[in-house]
């Protein structure tokens, strides 16, 4: 099989699938990651390392229940801290994944074929942990279904005009329709496991998960359509979710946050973020299982591009930011702005500027996107960035409001930290239990893309 | 002919069923089965093979009804629930907002069109599918394991008014099919 993955080609004329490859070949490579039972060590390593996070996360958020929300730093002035960064960061992260299942898909773009799938995965594991963070913030997590309107016996109901209940809406919604999107996309490929399938209990368990599937031409016809249709209506859904959660801070009046930039920059910025971990984890992946034929330079260079772009607008969006202030006239709005770049955490704003503007313009050299290594290194600059950023958009705007008497300073706590890791391990944890556990790549798209799969329509037929 | 619907197993018989190697192949038979008057035969590939659904005439145009439908009611009952509950339920004066909030109401409404049709794609997609189905006849088909990796498969009912097992084994065996198998209920 001959390697296109060389330097001197074009990344355009690089294939999004390795030729050589068939219907059969395909379906056993990515099938037997599941079903060959030999776990590569790389596996254990990973799932370990997510496993003790998991474990610390249980640690502090018992700690938490038992004692309450002081043992985070978060206190008047500055009463949204970790939690809500996180909250923002992992939902953000979870956007790449509906916009390379969804909007790719709306825009026939078949090289999303081979990170579809875990990148909708990753989009339902980081809703998982940012979903978390609301409900531990709120003190009484037992009462966490207060947020929901319900009948309930003190006849009290929740207040549409806030933000933070369209939050819960559009962050329960978002989860709700990507587990539908995924599990949905994944049942053709269920069926191929339930059929190849050695062992009783993994005949049994993919078969209840396959439904039946038999890959009738009435079914797939009907499978088509409902999959067109849920990415026609998962892509409002992803602009809506990050919009929503700009809310959240635009329409308070504390300077920093009262800004109609907020939306487009926040899905903008939450598109970044995503396509960052989506090259954080497809760069290990694909060497891990040796999916290069699947996972190829193509995309990367692909993603790379995206992750370019999306980091230009967001660009755009600390440049307007900064702009609006001065040109507002509003002395709270300039000190804000000052307080950013001179005040006591100038060195988060700093760094978030050169981690998100200055480090990703490297991405405008082939030479750059072509270098896993050096991808490796600008997804993860990213990642850093997009966290910094929602730093300085939550506690700074919130330490230094509008009276200097009122005025103070927050720092993380050991379980705020604990909290965040035990959050990636939890993310990393799930992500290495589905792919061990189910189909990492979708087997039946990238049978359709095959060269074989071409079909010459008959004359007159 | 004696037990024409009776397999030699002597089980009742669902149809007789076409392998082939090809999509191209399938396709092709697909047309030819069409001409020859069949009109109860189905075909099973492991991908969506989109000349295929335009082969059987198999265009099933009920689910966008089904999903506009689900957008619909969610909409009106993202409104009706918001409408109700700050107006009616318990209502709050916000800053002198009136109670009645449209602009703010935008967004469960939103919500809620959205979750109710992507319910309605799925489970209008699986219910006109007939899925979950736990039992069907092709998958007693040998190889049939095939057609979730690289085989194509057209099987032709046997409650097809044209049904004769001999002619369309004779039938399916001319199409350049790989094998053909009895497919028992």
């Amino acid at each position: 099989m001959a390697v296109i993955d060389r330097r001197d080609v074009p990344p355009e004329q690089v294939p999004v699938i390795q030729p050589g490859h068939t219907f059969a070949s395909v379906t056993d490579k990515i099938s037997s990651v599941v079903l060959s039972g030999k776990t590569p060590l790389g596996w254990y390593f990973g799932f370990a390392i997510g496993f003790a996070g998991l474990q610390l996360l249980l640690v502090s958020v018992t700690y938490l229940f038992i004692k309450g929300t002081y043992i985070w730093g978060v206190n008047i002035p500055v009463g949204w801290g970790f939690d809500i960064i996180n909250f923002v960061w992992w939902i953000g992260i979870g956007h790449a994944g509906t916009l390379i299942s969804a909007i790719l898909l709306l825009f026939r773009q078949t090289w999303r074929t081979s990170i579809n799938r875990f990148a909708e995965a990753m989009t339902l594991m980081a809703v998982a942990c940012a979903g978390m963070y609301p409900i531990i913030h709120t003190g009484r997590p037992w009462l966490a279904y207060w947020l929901f309107p319900y009948p309930n016996t003190m006849n009290m109901w929740p207040n549409f005009r806030s933000p933070l209940i369209w939050d819960v809406f559009a962050v329960s919604t978002y989860a709700t329709v990507s587990l539908l999107f995924w599990y949905v996309g994944m049942i053709p490929d269920l069926a191929t496991l339930r059929d190849r399938a050695k062992k009783m209990w993994a005949k049994v368990v993919y078969g209840m998960l396959a439904l039946g599937w038999r890959g009738s031409a009435r079914h797939w016809q009907r499978y088509e359509t409902a999959s067109l249709l849920l990415a026609g209506l998962a892509t409002p859904l992803v602009v809506s979710v990050h919009t929503v959660v700009s809310f959240d801070f635009a329409a308070g009046i504390v300077p920093g946050w009262h800004a109609t930039i907020f939306p487009p920059y926040f899905v903008a910025g939450a598109v970044y973020a995503g396509f960052a971990m989506v090259l954080t984890l497809a760069i290990p992946l694909r060497k891990v299982y040796g999916l290069q034929d699947f996972i190829t330079m193509r995309h990367l260079d692909n993603m790379a591009k995206i992750m370019l772009a999306t980091g230009l607008i967001v660009g755009y969006g600390y440049c307007v930011e900064a702009f609006m202030a001065f040109y507002s006239g509003n002395t709270y709005e300039r000190f804000m702005m000052w307080n950013r770049m001179e005040g006591p955490y100038k060195h988060m704003y700093w760094a978030l500027l050169f981690c998100n503007i200055i480090a990703p313009q490297l991405l405008w050299f082939r030479k750059v996107r072509r270098s896993i290594p050096m991808l490796f290194v600008m997804a993860m600059i990213v990642n850093v960035g997009m966290w910094l950023e929602r730093y300085v958009i939550v506690v700074v705007s919130l330490h230094r409001d509008f009276l200097p008497s009122s005025w103070g300073m927050y720092h993380g706590t050991f379980f705020d930290k604990a909290t965040y890791i035990g959050t990636i391990g939890l993310f990393l944890a799930l992500m290495f239990l589905f792919i061990r556990l189910l189909p990492m790549v979708s087997i039946f798209e990238m049978r359709a893309i095959l060269p074989e799969a071409k079909v010459e329509e008959e004359e007159g037929a | 002919m004696t037990a024409p619907n009776r397999t030699r197993r002597g089980h009742g018989l669902h149809g007789l069923m076409a392998e082939f190697e090809t999509p191209q192949e399938l396709v092709d038979a697909a047309h030819h089965a069409r001409e020859a008057g069949y009109t109860r035969l189905d075909a099973y590939t492991p991908y969506p093979i989109e000349a295929l659904t335009e082969a059987l005439h198999i265009q099933d145009r009920r689910l966008p009804a089904v999903v506009l439908g689900g957008g619909i009611l969610g909409g009106l009952c993202g409104y009706a629930l918001c409408y109700w509950t700050s107006v009616i339920a318990y209502p709050l004066n916000i800053g002198g907002k009136p109670y009645h909030s449209a602009p703010a109401f935008i967004v469960p409404t939103f919500e809620c069109t959205i979750l109710f049709a992507a319910f309605a794609a799925v489970l209008g997609m699986l219910g006109l599918n007939g899925l979950p189905m736990p039992y069907h006849p092709v998958f007693n088909a040998e190889r049939f394991a095939l057609a979730s990796r690289d085989r194509f498969f057209l099987c032709i009912e046997a409650r097809d008014p044209k049904f004769d097992r001999e002619k369309v084994w004779a039938f399916l065996t001319g199409l350049k099919a790989h094998a053909v198998m009895d497919v028992d209920e």
